[in-house]
């Protein structure tokens, strides 16, 4: 008969209110290590997003906007800019790789980016791995071919041989179908980023295409830039955004992906506030739970006594029964927190193609358990004293 | 030297409008080893009162309370807890017994802050007291006579050398009663233990050699 039987017998004879409790401290350690883990892995994994380029060119407009466009494929393209301009940007000596992209149509909702077969050859998504094939083969320069990343061709049902029509614009509009028939000629393997999403066609074909402006054949949405050495991005750097007015270089890509970090900030300051809050909350439904219940607790707790408990003993054990709710509130925590950071993750990756791993090692998932308990424990005091403090005589039984 | 020694010991208690009435006024009592003595007392006589100042649950207001040797009066409250768990057995009216605990939790209880927790002789007791079968009841499970037969051998468990039973037959039958009574005097006489036992029911009284009279010994109670 230890301390733990004792204090594990009063979780199970008030196994109602310790169930309540104890989810209320689920779903508040749940929320907070789901707020926290998402936030910084969102933070880490969007700046550490680049498809495999350090910068991007295009029209004159915010660097977020055409990082956003160009990178992540969200967002209205901020405009074109002429043929000429990757051109010249591809001459440029501190310029390892130039890919050209054009956008304007979708299919279903997921874009259609017109580019060169160089994506397919020299471009890195993730370090050291380049696009792999699950099926078939990359398109042809010049013909209606297309080839789907791992995200759409799964939600979209398409697989190597099927032939669809694209819509014109970036939103699905059914009306606005293009006569244009695209077979589809490879499925690409999970990059697990934003180019899963996307239906990739040769820049022609999207140039081209019936119902587009004449000027589009000579246009293209942005330049999508591998660089030589830092350096580079900084001379890059002064000589279209400081120099000139009529183009934008976004370089680094991080830092302009770090300045949409920086607009929410105050989005991610109020979620890490109502799960402060519900944590708060859920400690004092501990207090609560138990101080109520220790009225009803009078005469057992002046039975222990007179049996020889010290009131220390008891407090002690009143503040452990608190941890221990807290405790199991914050293992089942765990599930809550799964739960929100699967759905979220799930969300992101529809989305936007990013990839979250619930699972990964963040210290949110130590130090919001360690702190809910220890919370929970100090919401015991409370009614701990008023353990310390009954009155052995006047409980065990009346005077005579 | 006697086990319990007992000197001008008093005890008051304020009232609501704001009197002093005292409780327990006696000048001298005394048990010795393996003795044991009745008291009669009618209700508001204090004889609960008197068995929590033996029991160090309450603190006397003056006078001296000796158990096994040490004045208990004086000890700080963390050690009379200990004296009380280790030398005394407590057998209440109502049985006090904890109900979200077994027959056997509960007898282990009255070990776990005394001497130490001991499985073999808490089922001992156990059996000896009649209940080898209930164990694991919860006292809910059992009879008024049996929850009262739990509550000496708890009594017991942390080999005592004084019980106070405060009107253990109160809440018993009268064949209960009888039986119980004989149970605890046998129990306590088997595992050296002297008892202390108060009663207003006659009955109960007829059955000890000493009886003492708690309106005697008391002065409070005999004003």
């Amino acid at each position: 008969m230890t301390l733990a039987r004792i204090v594990a017998k009063s979780l199970r004879q008030h196994a109602f209110s310790t169930v309540v409790t104890a989810a209320s401290i689920a779903l508040a350690t749940g929320l907070l290590m789901a707020v926290w883990a998402v936030k910084t892995q969102a933070n880490q994994t969007f700046t550490g997003v680049s498809g495999g380029f350090d910068a991007v060119l295009g029209a004159r407009s915010a660097k977020l906007q055409l990082v956003l466009n160009a990178i992540f494929h969200l967002e209205e393209s901020p405009g074109n800019l002429a043929w000429r301009d990757f051109e010249e940007i591809q001459r440029n000596p501190s310029v390892a790789l130039a890919l050209p992209i054009a956008v304007g149509d979708n299919y279903h909702g997921y874009r259609l980016i017109g580019t060169t077969t160089n994506l397919f050859t020299e471009v890195e998504p993730q370090p050291k791995r380049k696009f792999a094939f699950t099926s078939g083969r990359a398109f042809n320069a010049g013909y209606a071919e297309a080839v789907l990343g791992s995200f759409a061709a799964q939600r979209l049902g398409l697989k190597v041989g099927d032939k669809f029509h694209p819509y014109h614009g970036l939103l699905f509009d059914e009306k606005q179908q293009h006569a244009e028939t695209y077979v589809v000629t490879g499925i690409l393997a999970p990059s697990n980023t934003p180019a899963d999403r996307v239906i990739w066609i040769p820049l022609e074909g999207l140039q081209n295409m019936k119902g587009h402006a004449a000027q589009t054949a000579s246009e293209i949405s942005a330049v999508l830039v591998k660089l030589r050495s830092p350096m580079a991005g900084k001379q890059l750097d002064t000589l279209y955004n400081k120099q000139g007015n009529r183009l934008t270089f976004a370089w680094p890509i991080a830092q302009a992906i770090a300045q949409l970090f920086d607009k929410i900030a105050w989005f991610d300051r109020v979620l890490a506030l109502v799960a402060w809050l519900v944590a708060l909350v859920a400690s004092a439904s501990i207090l609560a739970s138990l101080y109520n219940s220790m009225n009803e607790r009078r005469r057992e707790i002046a039975i222990l006594r007179a049996l020889g408990a010290h009131r220390s003993t008891l407090f002690g054990a009143v503040v452990l029964e608190s941890a221990a709710i807290a405790s199991l509130g914050a293992i089942a925590g765990f599930l809550v927190y799964g739960a929100i950071a699967t759905g979220a993750a799930a969300i992101i990756r529809a989305q936007v193609g990013v990839v979250l791993d619930p699972w990964a090692w963040n210290p949110v998932l130590v130090w919001a358990p360690v702190g809910i308990i220890a919370s929970g424990a100090a919401a015991g005091i409370v009614p701990a004293l008023k353990a310390y403090r009954t009155d052995v005589a006047e409980n065990l039984v009346p005077h005579s | 030297m006697p086990l319990l020694e007992i000197t001008d010991l008093r005890k008051s208690f304020i009232t609501p409008d704001g009197a002093t009435h005292t409780v327990v006024d006696v000048p001298t009592f005394a048990l010795g080893e393996h003795e044991q003595i009745a008291l009669s007392g009618e209700s508001g006589s204090g004889k609960t009162t008197f068995l929590h100042l033996i029991a160090g649950i309450l603190r006397p207001d003056a006078g001296r309370v000796t158990l096994a040797g040490r004045e208990m009066s004086a000890l700080p409250e963390s050690e009379r807890d200990r004296l009380r768990a280790t030398h005394i057995g407590y057998i209440f009216q109502t049985f006090n017994l904890l109900q979200g605990y077994t027959c056997l939790e509960n007898v282990l209880l009255g070990m776990k802050f005394g001497r130490g927790v001991d499985h073999a002789f808490a089922i001992s007791l156990l059996k000896r007291v009649g209940l080898a079968d209930k164990l694991n009841h919860s006292p809910r499970q059992l009879s008024t006579g049996q929850q009262q037969r739990v509550a000496v051998a708890r009594a017991l468990a942390n080999r005592p050398q004084l019980v106070l039973a405060d009107e253990p037959t109160g809440n018993l039958d009268h064949a209960n009663a009888r039986e119980s009574l004989a149970l605890i005097r046998e129990t306590c006489r088997e595992n050296s233990a002297a008892l202390l036992l108060v009663s207003h029911d006659r009955e109960v009284l007829a059955q000890f050699e000493q009886v003492r009279d708690l309106k005697q010994l008391n002065r409070a109670a005999a004003q």
